[in-house]
Order: C-alpha cells, then sequence, then structure tokens
C-alpha cells in the first residue's frame, strides 16, 4: 500500500459548523467532520478514489475517516480534517507551555484502508476512551 | 404568528443582532438573516437533548431525578482535591459568575475554551498591548481590511457581509458588485477550462499559481480592499481581492517581514514564507496608504508554530503600522460568548482564563494553570463541563485522563463529552430559552433574548450551577461535622 507524508491541518468548515448545530449525533456531523480534504494529486499518488476510507497516522494515534477530493487545491502535501473527535485523536497534544495544543501544521502519514471502517460517534469514543 | 426581531445569534463571536424568528407552539420555525450555522441551531436546537437529568450506574447512562443529580454533583465536587471547571463560551456572562464562586468554593480550577483558541492571542496583548475599536467603527471606515489565519466564510460567515467588505458603511461603500464581477469572470474561465479538456492536445492550460503573482489593480484603488492570508486557498480567499499564501508554520517570518518593510529597511532575501520579496513590498506599501486598517487574525496563527510570537508579531505589526497610518487589529473569536467568559473571569478573578483557586486565591499560570496541561499531566480528580465538548476537541491524552476521573456535564445537547459523563444535565439554550448577556468579539455587551419557555425539567445554566453550589457547601459542611 502506498503511504504519504503529509502536513496535517485542522480546522473549521461551514458544514461542520452547520453539523454541530445539529446535533453531534446527527448524520450531517458524522459526514462533515470524519473526512478529510486531499489534494487530487496526493489522491492520485495513493491510488484511491473519492469516498475511499484512508488511515492517517501521527505519532500520537491514528484513525480511519473518508477522504474527499479537495475543492481547495492545489495544497500538495497538505491535508485537511475538520474540528471534531476524529481530529483530535492524532493533533499534538504539546503545549509549549501555553495551555494551547498544536492543531495545525501536524506531520503525518496518509495510507489507504479500504477495508477499514469510519467509526460513528459513540463507537469511536467506546475504542478510545471506554468509560467502566 | 409572532414574529420576534432583532434578536441575537447564540452561535459564533459575531453575534449578530439582527435575526428575525417565527415561533409557533413553543418552537421556532422560521429564521430569517441567519446564517447556515444559525440557522441550523435556532431550527435544531436540542434535538438530541436528554429529557431528564442521567447519572451513571453500572456503565451506563439511566434517568434520575434533578435532586438526586445535584446531590451527585455536590459529592463528587466535595470529595475532590483538584478538580476543573471548563467550558464557558457557549452560555451567559450571568452563568459563568457563578462557575467562579463554584470554583473558589472548591479550590479548583476554573477554565474557559479560549484556553484552546486564543489563550496565546490573550497572552501576547497581555504583552505588548492591543490597538483596537469596535466593529461599528471598522463597518462605517476601514479601506483595507486582513484576514490572517482566519476562514470568516466558514466560521464567522456573515463577519464580512455585516462588518468588513461587503457592507455598507457611511464612509466606506460596499464592494459586493466587485465580487460578483470577479466571481462571474471566474465562472467564464471555468468553463473555457472545461472546454479545453475536451481537446487533449491541449491540456498544457493551467491557471498559474495566486501568490506571488501581480497584484490586482483593485488593491491600489481607493475603494476598500480584502485581502486573507492563510495556508491553504479558503472559501473566503476565493472572495478576497488578493490571497497570499504562506508556507505552514512560517506566519512569524511573514509578519515580521513587514515590519521591517513598512520601517523602509531593505530585505536581504529573495522570498519570505514562500512570497517574492516584491510582492511583499507592494503590499507593505498597500498597508502604509491605506487611510483606516484592520487586521483580523484567527487560529491559524495561534494554534502552529510559535503561538503566541505569532501574536506578538502581529500586534507588534500592527503597533508598528500606527507611525504611518491608522490600523487596527482583533482577534476573530469563535463561540458566541467567549469573550464574555475572559471578561468576567477578569472581572472578578483578575485573570482572564487559567484561574487556579487550589491555594485559595487565584492564581494565573498559562501552561501550567490550563485545562490542557493540567490533564496531560494528570493531575486534576473530577471535572465540571459547562457548555462545551472538550472529549470532542481536546487532544486524546488529555481526554483519557478527563474521562477517567469522575464527570460532570451541564448542557443542552448531548455531547461527546455528555456521552462518556457521571452526571448529565440537560439545560436550557441561552439565547433562546433563556435571556442572559453576551460580549461580541469587540467587547461590546449585548442582551440574548428568551424566544420559548424551555422543557419542563430543563433549567438554566445559572439556576442549575446555583443549586449545585448550595448543594456542594452544605456537603462540605456536614463532612466537617
Amino acid at each position: 500500500m502506498p503511504k504519504l507524508k503529509v502536513s496535517l491541518l485542522t480546522g473549521r468548515t461551514l458544514r461542520q459548523g452547520k453539523g454541530k448545530e445539529q446535533g453531534k449525533l446527527s448524520e450531517l456531523y458524522w459526514k462533515s467532520v470524519a473526512t478529510c480534504e486531499i489534494d487530487p494529486t496526493d489522491l492520485k499518488t495513493l491510488g484511491v478514489k473519492e469516498n475511499t476510507n484512508v488511515k492517517i497516522t501521527t505519532d500520537y494515534g491514528s484513525v480511519v475517516v473518508k477522504a474527499v477530493k479537495s475543492l481547495r487545491a492545489p495544497h500538495p502535501g497538505a491535508v485537511f480534517v475538520p474540528y471534531g473527535p476524529w481530529a483530535s485523536i492524532i493533533v499534538n497534544p504539546k503545549t509549549h507551555g501555553t495551555g494551547m495544543p498544536s492543531f495545525k501544521g501536524i506531520t503525518a502519514e496518509i495510507e489507504p484502508a479500504p477495508t477499514e471502517t469510519v467509526l460513528k460517534l459513540p463507537e469511536l469514543l467506546k475504542q478510545q476512551y471506554k468509560k467502566e | 404568528m409572532p414574529v420576534i426581531s432583532n434578536v441575537t445569534c447564540p452561535v459564533c463571536g459575531s453575534l449578530c443582532d439582527d435575526i428575525e424568528v417565527v415561533v409557533e407552539n413553543n418552537r421556532v420555525t422560521k429564521v430569517k438573516n441567519a446564517c447556515a450555522m444559525g440557522e441550523a441551531k435556532f431550527l435544531s436546537y436540542g434535538t438530541h437533548r436528554p429529557r431528564k437529568p442521567l447519572i451513571r450506574k453500572n456503565g451506563e447512562l439511566v434517568e434520575t431525578t434533578f435532586t438526586e443529580a445535584v446531590k451527585k454533583s455536590a459529592q463528587i465536587l466535595a470529595d475532590s482535591a483538584y478538580p476543573i471547571l471548563y467550558g464557558w463560551s457557549n452560555t451567559s456572562c450571568e452563568a459563568i459568575r457563578v462557575g467562579i464562586e463554584l470554583a473558589e468554593e472548591i479550590g479548583g480550577v476554573i477554565d474557559n475554551t479560549s484556553t484552546v483558541c486564543h489563550g496565546p492571542s490573550v497572552l501576547s496583548i497581555q504583552d505588548i498591548g492591543f490597538a483596537t475599536c469596535t466593529l461599528g467603527q471598522i463597518r462605517h471606515r476601514a479601506d483595507l481590511v486582513f484576514y490572517w489565519g482566519s476562514n470568516p466564510w466558514s466560521a464567522h460567515p456573515r463577519h464580512i457581509e455585516r462588518y468588513t467588505a461587503f457592507s455598507q458603511g457611511r464612509f466606506q461603500a460596499s464592494v459586493w458588485g466587485r465580487y460578483l464581477s470577479r466571481l462571474s469572470a471566474y465562472r467564464a474561465k471555468q468553463r473555457l477550462l472545461r472546454a479545453a479538456k475536451l481537446f487533449p492536445w491541449r491540456q498544457e492550460v493551467s491557471t498559474p499559481s495566486e501568490s506571488g503573482g501581480q497584484l490586482p489593480p483593485t488593491l491600489f484603488r481607493k475603494e476598500r480592499k480584502m485581502i486573507v492570508v492563510d495556508v491553504r486557498k479558503t472559501r473566503s480567499a476565493d472572495i478576497a481581492d488578493y490571497f497570499l499564501q504562506v508556507e505552514p508554520n512560517k506566519d512569524y517570518e511573514l509578519l515580521q517581514a513587514f515590519r521591517v518593510l513598512i520601517r523602509d529597511e531593505e530585505l536581504d532575501v529573495d522570498k519570505v514564507a514562500g512570497v517574492p520579496v516584491e510582492t511583499l513590498e507592494e503590499i507593505a506599501d498597500i498597508m502604509i496608504a491605506s487611510s483606516f486598517g484592520v487586521l483580523f487574525f484567527g487560529v491559524g496563527l495561534t494554534m502552529s508554530e510559535g503561538k503566541l510570537r505569532n501574536i506578538d508579531a502581529a500586534l507588534s505589526l500592527t503597533r508598528d503600522l500606527n507611525t504611518r497610518t491608522k490600523f487596527v487589529i482583533m482577534p476573530m473569536r469563535g463561540h458566541f460568548n467567549v469573550t464574555g467568559a475572559n471578561i468576567v473571569s477578569t472581572w472578578q478573578t483578575g485573570f482572564p482564563y487559567a484561574v487556579d483557586f487550589s491555594r485559595g486565591y487565584p492564581r494565573y499560570n498559562p501552561g501550567e494553570t490550563s485545562v490542557v496541561d493540567i490533564l496531560s499531566r494528570d493531575e486534576s480528580d473530577a471535572g465540571l463541563i459547562v457548555a462545551s465538548d472538550p472529549v470532542a476537541h481536546f487532544p486524546q491524552q488529555a481526554v483519557q485522563n478527563l474521562v477517567k476521573n469522575p464527570l460532570i456535564v451541564v448542557d443542552p445537547e448531548t455531547t461527546a463529552t455528555s456521552l462518556m459523563a457521571d452526571v448529565v444535565f440537560p439545560s436550557a439554550v441561552v439565547g433562546i430559552e433563556t435571556e442572559g448577556t453576551a460580549y461580541r468579539m469587540d467587547m461590546v455587551p449585548l442582551p440574548m433574548k428568551k424566544l420559548v419557555e424551555p422543557p419542563k425539567n430543563c433549567h438554566t445554566d445559572e439556576e442549575l450551577l446555583q443549586r449545585i453550589l448550595r448543594q456542594t457547601r452544605r456537603t462540605k459542611k456536614r463532612r466537617k461535622k
């Protein structure tokens, strides 16, 4: 499987904003934040088509999300994941003494994961943070 | 049909106060003037809200009575040695005030969401100072608008329309028409490119990179101009007169380069942060030539490498520009009352966020007393989260340490955090089901309206916190005996 080293950016999108207001359990929220916007040339390098699942791995964790073709291209080498529980798993927790973790410009590796599923919110929480 | 006008929208820091809603059968059925986020909130608030307070028993959240939930919360808080009280930016100033009283009572740490948003901006403002004004001034007077590391089209959808480029000010006209003509030109170009694709031998047709290209003539006109600086071409960049693409984590260099250039000094390099120096020189000239410039900055600066130092550079640039012209700067605050959370915290404790009461008096040292650091070091032993969702937005390691301890959540919605909580209170939505005060991003307080009655078991955040506070005092007194 091809792997690609990228810079991970997280941030807001209008759809994420709409989704969070409809509810964190809503279908729209899941569809809008459990995604990764990838440059078309990077999609080609990875050999994946749009809406294929991809796995993003950083030094801090890994998560499976759906790949979508970025409408904001060209930005080869940079991928964008909207804020949400999926993105939070892979961001850099280091605050450098400021209280603020690093949510943007994180070194990450991305690979196709067609056999893995994108978890829904309750399943994701169960998998990551199991509450006794 | 009762139409309620001049409603303040409880979503983002722009706090639009011109919303009109129609209320039928105690439900908002129509919304006018709001953006997609505002409309979604007015029409779908509380969809997933539990009907009664919930309590965790044998690993499952089950319904309970209000009294039982208050008792359990008071027990958790009275038993804890170093609890964290976090959230606050999606509730009213009145509720935040009670939260601070509770933090003092139990010797906890009270922190608001600015800690993972504009916390570095606050730190930097304390160091450097802050040349700012209200959004009204900007609407009427600003002729040069910068959005740096901020994407208002997606995060503050009506900001451009109400306060900057597309607003019709008294002394500055809207440039909406210019955007429309640019849009139709862009569409025509797209059509041509699509047509060119039909002829495979003309595949070399490509669009030149935007950054570093020749500046558009509109930037040299007298009327209002908008420039977006970001690491990727956002939607806001599409509508701007010019988009300056900076390499990731290089904002500091670019800001400092502008500082050099506006002092008429020379740079000995060809490019800074991926942008040719000639382009920077031209933009620096445009900054100096403006009669009222404004720099709005977003979390693109606070969250990337450099953090507060990026803001230091931005604030210093604004200060320097004021020796040549009039320039102001403003952070694009996210949640509707995150500014209020800073303000209430400051007038109650002296500090805007990350306030530690564990020694009996307020102490402030972000990096040590900020919630993400406390959680990363695994020092807290209980949590009270009000109107926020840290499980969805904190880094994994911090969340793990948050959810392993007893957790109380007060929120009008079911969130990732409430799913992991031990006690959940469904509360009334501020600005829809209850009134209150909120501060806009320019620190102007605005009243939030009550439009509908909350459901029977949903109390306001203020009322709920008062009850928890009273019960905690009682529990502590009983323990002392």
